[in-house]
């Protein structure tokens, strides 16, 4: 639906304070809420029209499939289900785009279908977008939105984060950029593979930033962690990131970080 | 007693028993029992094969992690002529989840790395569990770096349940530290054998198992998930870890199957512990052969076939572009 076309008595409620925002601002704000800063969580299409120039996005190898390399249950089910729910094939969407000009490889995870969980095609599409890169040298950028590594490709999934941060090292050898931008959540394997590995590492604010879950550490360590475990902000004072981007700066940010340092 | 074994090699430790209750009567009452006593011997051998011969996925797992297993410095200490371990991070501390240093290996010098369990409560704990932190990965990444500058190949250990899982390690950058490690293994120009000796288990296990070749011992596990949490999240259930770890295709002979790993190094009858020096002449051997191998190769074509091994590591439907996959074709 075109942004003219809803009605603006038309509400939406902010699923981090339960404020009733007028729909149509809320999406003119990118889905963040103008109380209080909730950045709502983006499919990868929306995402990449957010970051691009209008019309320069031409999507890469939008064919790949996933398979069912373990038979493990319950696996094209979900997977089917989610092609539904998101019209992707998978759970990550690559191309060339341009940010103000400036021709980029540019990835997007979708939390939206499963998780935004990385398999084998997640794995493959990283890996090819940052080949991609190298070959053209332009600079690429990754926004990651994922629960980590996809459990229903078992070794496949672990073996993406190997390839993954092997294709990071001949982009950084060859000087070109990569920047790693962290949505909500960015969090396990792919947090603990390319994620991790950009030349600057972007996070949207609030964005749930970590290796494992809290719930998981609370419960073995037998401790109750703070609220802010683990959020983008908790991450920045442990000098994990080089800054905390609102979402209307994203843009202009990637943009001017790449001018400083290629031109 | 018994709980310093696993629930299915009961059967044998009741027979070994026996044996020695028969070996201690013929000494105290001067008699001969040779041939009961080989009669035992034997019913053992046949139980072991019985046992050990196919061993289902979650048995594989338990023997992993048994406590008798031997860890890092176990074979470190066999297999090396000489050994200096180094220490620290040079950033923060010195994590004794991981071990690296120096060593002699069948007259080579070679850096080795490696997680390391511990023995009882308190070494368990100081070593916690083998999991590393962000310096224990740090402290391997560095003896790694080291190792190149020497032109020394280097021998990775895994066996962890995962990385260490502490309010702390997430606040000195797990997540970076194992994604760190993975970059700087993949371009390492000198020859990384990895060895998954018990538990490979998700991102503390990759984080030291990006090299040349990969073996597994033949009773190890390599998995991207402990079979327990696999199960919380499947099926809510923890006790399902059973089933999870049929699900997962986590052993040996799966990961052979899926070019995940190299080699299988077959364990002696009954396991890796119960009987260490026959273990580590087979891994030796299996060692040396990569090194040699591996050490013909120049440096450069060394990190591009590395990074072709796990490349092509995947598994995905890929139509070219112009020809559309059986799903898209419409009106059927």
């Amino acid at each position: 639906m075109r942004l003219d076309e809803i009605p603006d008595d038309l509400m939406t409620k902010c699923d981090g304070c339960g404020a009733l925002l007028v729909t149509k601002s809320w999406l003119r704000d990118f889905k963040v809420c103008s109380r209080c800063g909730h950045h709502t969580r983006l499919p990868a299409h929306e995402r990449i029209e957010l970051l691009c120039d209008d019309g320069s996005f031409e999507e890469w190898e939008a064919h790949l499939a996933p398979r069912d390399p373990l038979g493990f249950p319950g696996y094209e089910g979900k997977r089917t289900a989610a092609q539904l729910k998101t019209h992707l094939k998978d759970s990550c969407v690559v191309g060339r785009a341009r940010i103000e000009g400036r021709p980029v490889a540019l990835g997007a995870s979708d939390f939206a279908f499963m998780g935004g969980s990385m398999g084998s095609v997640f794995g493959e599409k990283i890996t090819r977008l940052l080949e991609r890169a190298l070959h053209e040298r332009i600079p690429a950028i990754t926004v990651t939105s994922t629960g980590g590594a996809r459990m229903q490709e078992g070794l496949m999934s672990l073996m993406q984060m190997a390839k993954t941060s092997a294709a990071v090292a001949r982009l950084q050898a060859a000087r070109v950029p990569f920047i790693s931008v962290l949505s909500d959540p960015s969090t396990a394997g792919v947090q603990a593979s390319f994620a991790s590995l950009g030349d600057l590492i972007i996070a949207e604010p609030g964005a749930l930033i970590g290796f494992t879950g809290a719930r998981v550490i609370e419960q073995t360590m037998k401790i109750k962690l703070p609220k802010d475990f683990q959020s983008a902000e908790f991450q920045m004072a442990h000098g994990q990131l080089d800054m905390i981007v609102p979402r209307a700066k994203l843009r202009e940010t990637l943009a001017q970080t790449l001018g400083l340092l290629l031109d | 007693m018994l709980s310093r074994w696993l629930p299915l090699e009961k059967p044998l430790v009741e027979i070994e028993e026996q044996i020695e209750e028969l070996k201690r009567l013929a000494v105290r009452e001067n008699m001969d029992l040779s041939d009961k006593i080989a009669r035992l011997e034997d019913r053992k051998r046949a139980a072991m094969q019985d046992i050990f011969q196919d061993l289902t996925p979650w048995e594989k797992v338990q023997m992993a992690r048994h406590p008798k297993r031997p860890y890092a410095l176990d074979y470190i200490g066999a297999l090396c002529s000489e050994w200096v371990e180094l220490r620290g991070d040079r950033a923060y501390g010195d994590d004794r989840a991981i071990v690296a240093g120096l060593g002699r290996f069948n007259g080579r010098a070679v850096a080795i790395i490696g997680n390391q369990k511990g023995r009882d409560t308190k070494e368990r704990q100081e070593r916690n569990f083998g999991q590393a932190s962000p310096e224990g990965l740090r402290k391997a990444q560095r003896v790694m770096e080291l190792a190149a500058r020497y032109k020394r190949p280097v021998i990775s250990f895994v066996d962890t349940p995962g990385a260490a899982c502490t309010p702390e390690a997430e606040e000195r950058g797990i997540s970076e530290a194992i994604a760190r490690n993975q970059l700087v293994m993949s371009q390492l120009p000198v020859p990384i054998v990895i060895v998954i000796t018990g538990e490979g288990c998700s991102g503390g296990a990759i984080a030291l198992a990006v090299g040349d070749r990969v073996m597994m011992l033949e009773h190890s596990y390599y998995s991207v998930i402990a079979p327990e949490a696999c199960a919380s999240i499947l099926y809510r259930d923890p006790t399902k870890a059973e089933d999870s770890a049929e699900a997962l295709k986590i052993t040996a002979q799966d990961a052979l199957r899926m070019n995940v790993i190299e080699e299988i190094v077959p364990e002696p009858l009954g396991g890796a512990h119960r009987n260490l020096g026959r273990m580590c002449l087979t891994l030796g051997e299996a060692l040396d052969r990569a090194l040699s191998e591996l050490s013909a190769l120049p440096p450069h074509e060394l990190v591009e076939r590395r990074y072709r091994r796990f490349r092509c590591l995947g598994a995905i439907e890929d139509y070219p572009p112009d020809v559309a996959a059986p799903q898209d074709t419409p009106g059927e």
